[in-house]
């Protein structure tokens, strides 16, 4: 049995404290009215107007002719950055209403952004427990020989998908009640103007959509709280029986799972940009939460074993999972590029724009994913001696972590807080306070049962694996 | 004097893994061994060198991918940069995504096949080579193993090689 430590508990809920602090202060330090948004812009008046001259210089290199007017120019920067809001109502012609238009819109962009980074934050460590869910049930459908020696660590990390999950769901219903503005297609007021989003009105309504996100939530929660019953009682069974409903069960979550995740993918993330939209997202969506919750089974059967809990899981598991890591961050970036590389190939302007958007205003993030995501992993998980090696592991995982925290974040923030965006006190702080509470949860179901699956029909080759 | 070799045929592959440790520790020399199939664990028991084979492999694809990186900019961007379809030719960075699909292929390609040739080269495979099989034997169901004579007693090593299990032993001369 696993005792929790009292300096592991002591740690997570300092977290949950501190973040729970900072994400207050996001909010109280988000501004409420377009007063303080001036008073606030001119403040740090230096930086805005620079930014400004900038992407105003960018757009006239692309623009067709070097000798466009500068009001010409004017109008197409305000009408690209108003694009999505849809602000039409206001004279297109008149300075005063646009400057108005202008701070409007950063208010707007401001007051989403403490709402985004919770949004964010509580979306990251919930596809991690989704993502070792479905994880944990292919190796039950697979009938995987080397991984039933770590199933009590990955049904610890699920067991944050509930609470997650909730929180995830509460944040869209207080989203539902126009606590924020984070999806703009639930703004009655924007959707009277855009024709577009109004013709997808029969899927983009507040009510379908929480009953749509229940459904999720529900079938998921359902699935792991069954899969962890049946685990714990074939411990204590004489026959293999349960094992044989965990199989079944296992192979109906990943059917349910994968109409279920790509759905979700386009509610809870695409539907941030209700003009846009992408086939592939499903799965690129996908490949984010599984290769993250690859990587945490691996952080964390590490720490386990370097605290003696494991004695039973050796190098070659280690090795398997780092493979896992590997590979599925290959594929991550496969789809991340095969969206990327067909969408600025044919250079649609109504879907090229969610790429002009994140690579103006996201240059860093949106490719410094690439680094952390995709050529860190292939480049120290290549070899197959480091794969053995612990510290090598836990180093590239947590790269891995923190750049698939970047790809949910480059995911919300363009459509959400635009060019505002910035990685300050309300984006860590809600990182911490759902680290601290993954952290308090998971380890704390760790201590709910035995760390060995004692009667597992595979867990004497899984002890005995060796690669 | 021409040297001596002992073949012993095993006909059972755990049985031939123990008889590897046992001539090993009695610093007997194991020359070659035969098999129909991989054995797991053999390279391991006889102490073989790990292969280097991945690592040719890895510098074979930056060799592909320099050359994809190589030709793509000279020819797209630099020779002759040609506006088609309003691609931006300006410089290698700006159209490189339309480059990666060649870029990946090539360093495959090279990885690939340079590794296979590589094998090849290494393990002396070639069309119209000469089987080099002491015994037709080998290839369906018995394993070989040969042991240099040198200058121990023959005897005492064939005794020996008996009673790790050898089914036949054979005493040659070495070309």
């Amino acid at each position: 049995m696993y005792t929790l430590s009292s300096k592991l508990k002591l740690t997570a809920i300092i977290f949950m404290i501190v973040g729970a602090i900072g994400l207050i202060y996001g909010f109280i330090a988000a501004p409420e009215t377009v007063e303080e948004v001036k008073e606030m812009m001119a403040s740090e008046h230096h930086g805005e107007g620079h930014a400004a001259e900038e992407t105003a210089k960018i757009n006239v290199e692309q623009l067709p002719g070097k000798n466009v007017a500068t009001q010409n120019i004017e109008g197409y920067e305000s009408e690209t950055a108003h694009a999505d809001e849809a602000h039409a109502e206001a004279g297109h012609g008149e300075e005063a209403s646009h400057e108005d238009e202008h701070y409007e819109h950063i208010l707007h962009q401001l007051q989403n952004k403490p709402w985004a980074a919770l949004y964010v934050a509580a979306f990251f460590f919930f596809m991690i427990s989704l993502g070792v869910l479905a994880f944990y049930a292919i190796q039950y459908a697979a009938q995987a020989g080397w991984s039933p020696v770590l199933f009590r660590v990955m049904e610890a990390i699920t067991a944050y998908l509930l609470p997650g999950g909730i929180i995830v769901f509460v944040i869209l219903v207080l989203s539902g009640l126009h606590m924020n503005h984070l999806f703009i297609w639930m703004d009655p007021e924007v959707v009277a103007h855009d024709e577009i989003i109004q013709n997808k009105t029969a899927y983009l309504n507040v009510p379908f959509f929480l009953i749509r996100a229940a459904i999720y939530l529900g079938g998921w929660a359902f699935f792991r709280h069954l899969l962890r019953k049946n685990s714990i009682r074939q411990d204590e069974a004489t026959d293999d029986v349960w094992f044989k409903k965990n199989f079944k069960l296992a192979a109906g979550f990943l059917v349910f799972f994968i109409v279920t995740e790509s759905m979700m993918s386009w509610d809870w993330i695409m539907s941030l940009d209700p003009h846009w939209f992408s086939t592939l997202f499903g799965w690129f969506v996908f490949a984010s939460l599984f290769v993250s919750g690859i990587t945490t089974i691996a952080i964390i059967s590490i720490y386990l074993k370097s605290r003696g809990y494991l004695e039973f899981v050796n190098d070659s598991h280690i090795h398997d999972l780092a493979k896992f890591m590997f590979g599925i961050s290959i594929f991550w970036t496969y789809l991340w590029f095969s969206q990327f590389m067909l969408i600025w190939y044919s250079n649609i302007p109504e879907e090229v724009v969610y790429f002009i958007q994140r690579i103006e205003d996201y240059q860093l993030p949106f490719f410094g994913m690439l680094i952390t995501n995709f050529l860190f992993p292939v480049l120290l998980l290549m070899n197959s001696d480091y794969k053995r090696v612990n510290w090598f592991v836990v180093m590239t995982g947590v790269v891995i972590l923190l750049g698939h925290y970047l790809n949910v974040y480059v995911l919300v923030m363009p459509a959400t807080v635009g060019e505002s965006w910035f990685i300050g006190i309300p984006e860590i702080s809600a990182v911490l306070l759902f680290a601290g509470l993954f952290v308090y949860i998971v380890f704390n179901s760790l201590t709910k049962a035995p760390l060995l699956a004692k009667r597992n029909p595979f867990i004497k080759e899984s002890k005995h694996y060796h690669y | 004097m021409a040297s001596k070799v002992i073949h012993a045929i095993y006909n059972d592959d755990d049985l031939l893994l123990q008889a590897v440790k046992q001539v090993r520790e009695a610093r007997y020399h194991i020359g070659e061994i035969y098999c129909p199939f991989p054995v797991h664990g053999l390279d391991k028991a006889m102490g073989l060198a790990p292969t280097r084979l991945a690592i040719t492999s890895f510098l074979y694809g930056l060799v592909g991918l320099s050359v994809a990186v190589a030709m793509m900019n000279f020819i797209m961007i630099e020779d002759w940069p040609q506006d088609i379809g309003g691609k931006p030719s300006f410089s290698f960075i700006e159209n490189m995504p339309s480059f990666v699909p060649i870029m990946f292929e090539l360093t495959v390609f090279f990885a690939a096949h340079l590794m296979v040739i590589t094998f090849y080269m290494r393990s002396k495979l070639w069309p119209f080579k000469e089987a080099e099989n002491p015994d037709v034997r080998t290839t369906d169901d018995v394993f070989l193993m040969e042991v240099d004579a040198a200058n121990h007693n023959i005897d005492d090593l064939t005794n020996f090689l008996y009673d790790t299990g050898a089914s036949e032993i054979k005493l040659i001369d070495n070309k």
